[in-house]
């Protein structure tokens, strides 16, 4: 009965059609079936490619450095005449763009969402979120410019011991950078509420602001959460602005106002040089890669499991 | 009333006040920062057209990189995203259409499907450099196909397929059943229904994802990086396998120099890329409001 055409049939709930009635009949209508499902296949391909290369190489490197060193080493001078291959300079770097990124976006972002779905009156609405929506089409490279060439001089004026190359202004503008996606996430999350919660808070004599903060948001909570950690991951990975603000010296630091190095930035760095292949600065490349990798994909899985467990179950 | 009551009752009107004025507090310091954002969209745009507009002009547009900043243009760089946009649009608007039509109308459900979905949710999310490295491992070395256009636009094919693939799907989705049913009643075939019915009416949908993907591939720049795009390109691309450079590579190289002139012509070219992301922005949203306002029921 279940041959691969009745998908649609099932999802209806016509279970008794036969499969082949009229849906699939010769073997033109078979080919265009299996030609599309091989352009479905090419998406399972891309996840196989990545995990193959990231980890063919990786096991290269892995013979030529331990993982003890990797994750046990505070160094990271892969360049230098005395390798050291320390991963934690550069998990420290991108962790602290991560958060500076996070006090920035997480607020403004929540805000907006808050603003937009509860306050704004449907016109100044059509125009908000379209407006809010082009941040996100600013390519990270214009983002890049715009921290080393404006963010950065501007602090200056106020913290004048800053550095040309620093993590605070690669960090807020990652976090400029990620407001429209946290904003528009919480949004989906808080139109999602049934009013009837709203109704019934405002009916035991509530006040707008009242049911904003104790009902609807606390009610939104696990959208708001999966888009938050959505949003980080996208700054985890981000490449251009934090190459070109936050600079090439990976170092374990706390000071937001020195220069530091994340994992992408090293990834972009050895790829400008002409790093020759089967050298192991060339496959630390990918082993870099494939922390990143696990990283993001750990945390995209997260909010994936977040939104399906709390999805309408309020 | 108790004089008790009396209390109380004041009491509850002098906190209801405070609690109003709370909310309407509460209602500016939100407004004002979602106006942050477009406030910073704003800052970097003045910035830009004020260090880039000295240097916007004919001979930028026309001329090819150079050492020498009064010479140097994007004449490589424009034709070169030129390119990469249309190859990249080539390989993956049938790619991710196909594929969406086959997850919406043909696939069985069950735990496959629901693999792919989630597969096809996270590519979405995975960090535009992995895809460089993808591109440099599968495409560069692989296959051999060098630092070209050609394992530039597959690169970037790749890095877009999921926003067309969830687009179209989201679009496919929005197409009333009772036009399946009604085809499907008068004897036609799966493919008659996609090709005759849901692909025409799902169009707008899936012409605002493909706009989307194509601005994105447009305008990101790690993923050529790292397939080593060069920056220093005084000629145009004849063939697939050609070495190229495009905007945002031409962008970067001038942003990363020290020099102010250099941070002049990346400016200028942020401009001519940005105007370009917004003319392709606009319309995604003003197809998808028209779209909503006539969907079809």
């Amino acid at each position: 009965m279940a041959s691969s055409s009745d998908g649609w049939i099932r999802r209806q709930g016509f279970p008794d059609l036969a499969p082949d009635a009229n849906l699939s009949r010769g073997p033109r209508e078979r080919l265009i079936q299996a030609l599309l499902g091989l352009c479905a296949l090419v998406t399972v391909f891309t996840t196989l490619g990545i995990a193959a290369i990231l980890i063919g190489e990786s096991v290269a490197f892995f013979r030529q450095v331990s993982l003890a060193e990797f994750f046990g080493d505070t160094k990271w001078t892969p360049q230098f005449s005395e390798q050291h291959f320390g991963i934690w300079p550069l998990l420290a770097g991108t962790l602290m763009i991560t958060v500076i990124a996070a006090l920035v976006a997480i607020p403004i972002g929540l805000s907006a969402a808050i603003y937009i779905s509860q306050y704004a009156p449907d016109r100044v609405r059509r125009w908000l979120k379209p407006s809010l929506e082009l941040l996100a089409g600013v390519p990270t490279v214009v983002y890049g410019y715009f921290a080393l060439t404006f963010v950065t001089p501007l602090l200056q004026h106020v913290l004048p011991q800053m550095q040309v190359y620093n993590a605070l202004s690669a960090g807020i503008v990652v976090g400029i950078m990620i407001i429209p996606m946290v904003a528009s996430l919480s949004e989906d999350a808080l139109r999602a509420v049934p009013r009837s919660l709203a109704e019934g808070a405002y009916a035991l004599g509530a006040t707008k602001y009242e049911v904003v903060l104790r009902v609807v948001v606390p009610a939104a909570l696990s959208g708001i959460m999966a888009s938050f950690i959505l949003a980080l991951s996208r700054a985890i990975g981000e490449t251009m602005i934090v190459t070109l603000a936050a600079g090439a010296t990976p170092k374990l630091t706390l000071n937001p106002l020195e220069s530091i190095q994340t994992m992408t930035a090293y990834i972009v760095q050895v790829s400008l040089g002409d790093t020759p292949q089967g050298t192991v600065v060339y496959q630390s490349l990918f082993a870099v890669g494939l922390v990143l990798f696990v990283l993001t994909l750990g945390m995209n899985l997260l909010a994936n499991r977040i939104i399906l467990r709390f999805k309408e179950t309020y | 009333m108790t004089e008790v009551q009396q209390a109380v009752a004041t009491r509850f009107d002098l906190r209801l006040e405070r609690r109003r004025r709370l909310g309407q507090i509460l209602a500016v310091v939100l407004f004002f920062s979602t106006l942050f954002g477009l406030l910073v969209l704003t800052s970097l745009m003045v910035d830009v057209v004020r260090k880039g507009a000295p240097w916007l002009d004919w001979q930028f547009l026309t001329s090819y990189p150079s050492r020498n900043p009064e010479e140097a243009g994007i004449k490589s760089a424009i034709v070169g995203s030129f390119w990469m946009m249309l190859l990249t649009a080539l390989f993956s608007v049938p790619i991710g259409v196909g594929a969406a039509v086959y997850l919406e109308e043909y696939a069985p459900r069950g735990w496959f499907l629901r693999l792919i979905q989630l597969n096809i949710a996270n590519l979405a999310g995975i960090p535009s450099v992995i895809y460089g490295i993808l591109g440099l491992g599968l495409f560069v070395r692989f296959f051999a196909l060098g630092r070209s256009l050609l394992a530039g636009a597959l690169t970037m094919s790749l890095l877009v397929l999921p926003i067309i693939v969830i687009s179209t799907q989201e679009a496919l989705r929005a197409v009333p059943q009772g036009i399946r049913e009604s085809a499907y009643a008068l004897g036609a075939t799966r493919w008659q229904v996609v090709s005759s019915h849901l692909l025409p009416i799902a169009a707008p949908g899936i012409l605002t994802g493909i706009i989307l993907a194509l601005s994105r591939a447009v305008g990101e720049t790690a993923p050529l990086v790292m397939i080593g795009a060069l920056t220093f390109i005084a000629f145009l691309p004849e063939s697939l396998l050609d070495p190229f450079t495009v905007l945002p590579i031409q962008i970067f190289n001038w942003t990363a120099r020290p020099q102010e002139e250099f941070r002049g012509l990346a400016a200028a070219a942020i401009i001519v890329l940005m105007v370009f992301l917004f003319l392709m922005n606009l319309s995604a949203i003003l197809l998808r409001n028209y779209y909503e306002r006539h969907r079809p029921h």
